[in-house]
């Protein structure tokens, strides 16, 4: 029998990389504010998150400019939201086990 | 036995973070704060307007000494007294209704604890803001050109287009409202004169009653 949680992605067990990703599928352009803000975390915290997700290939980072201050904003790969779409689909299967039996 | 009660657990794990999922989805989508009274307030405001421009109307009539409206009265040269009146009163409705509908929202929102000016709420911002910014040049052409007659339809299809584009990052439930708009509107290109009770009927009644059923539906306890 196939380990049902062999689909899951270690990368989202986090609930903050799940949240960041979840935030990205919805929506094209993303600021480091924003994502703060919806999912009410530190710069610190949310930053070593984002770097995680990149490193993965995951999630793009652009950088620029309002004014003086920078902007930066994130949105999602291809790989990213195949990846994701992978891990929802694991947990759905995960319910769907336990219903059956 | 004990196999068992492990795959409920990650089952129900897996339910939670499902559901965690979708709310941070919806959260980061759409406005959900939007409150049905703010609906209601910017109705009242309408129907208040309106009563106020009826009577100048009626004043105005009475004043210049002809049965109906007729464009010829407007356009003179410049803008007399009469039309300076009628823009300023729709300003200060367009003011009131933005105003109270703001207050009822921001009320809904700190309820819940949820800002009210975040991602979901700019975007729902911009969306609305570029029909109503399209139609808002159009009615001062509409003025410009003697077409008074032809502002509250005007009003009504740019007001209504502003609604269904804005209700992809809001409550899906004021896209209908918006298409509701966008007939009267349209059928009340074919009468030209009735134009205020359209207005009415549009901003006034029908926010009220879309108001009382989002109340009814989302904030009745």
């Amino acid at each position: 029998m196939k380990n049902p949680i062999g689909n899951l992605n270690k990368v989202f067990d986090s609930r903050i990389r799940m949240g960041v990703m979840s935030i990205l599928l919805m929506n094209e352009e993303v600021s480091f504010n924003d994502l703060k803000q919806l999912l009410e975390l530190t710069d610190g915290n949310l930053a070593s998150h984002l770097i995680n997700l990149e490193e993965n290939a995951f999630i793009k980072v652009h950088k620029g400019f309002i004014g003086r201050k920078t902007n930066t904003t994130y949105s999602i790969t291809k790989s990213g939201e195949k990846a994701f779409k992978d891990h929802l689909e694991g947990l759905e299967n995960i319910i769907r086990g336990v219903n059956k039996s | 036995m004990a196999a068992q009660g492990n795959t409920q657990s990650s089952a129900e794990q897996s339910l939670e973070t499902l559901q965690d999922i979708k709310r941070i989805m919806e959260r980061s989508s759409r406005f959900i704060s939007l409150s049905g009274l703010s609906g209601v307030s910017a109705g009242i405001c309408a129907l208040v307007g309106a009563y106020f421009a009826h009577s100048m109307i009626y004043r105005y009539q009475h004043y210049a000494g002809t049965e109906s409206l007729s464009p010829e009265m407007f356009s003179a040269e410049g803008r007399n007294v009469f039309e300076w009146h009628m823009i300023g009163l729709a300003i200060a409705v367009l003011v009131a209704a933005l105003l109270t509908s703001t207050l009822f929202t921001w009320r809904k929102a700190s309820k819940n604890q949820l800002p009210i000016w975040d991602h979901a709420s700019k975007k729902l911002a911009i969306n609305m803001a570029i029909p109503l910014a399209a139609g808002g040049v159009f009615v001062i052409g509409l003025l410009d050109h003697g077409g008074w007659n032809y502002v509250a339809p005007a009003c009504l299809v740019f007001y209504g287009l502003a609604l269904v584009n804005a209700s992809k990052y809001t409550l899906t439930d004021i896209r209908y409202l918006g298409l509701l708009e966008i007939a009267l509107g349209c059928f009340c290109m074919y009468f030209p004169h009735e134009g205020l009770y359209f207005w009415t009927g549009g901003f006034g009644i029908l926010h009220i009653i879309y108001g009382l059923i989002m109340w009814w539906k989302y904030e009745r306890k």
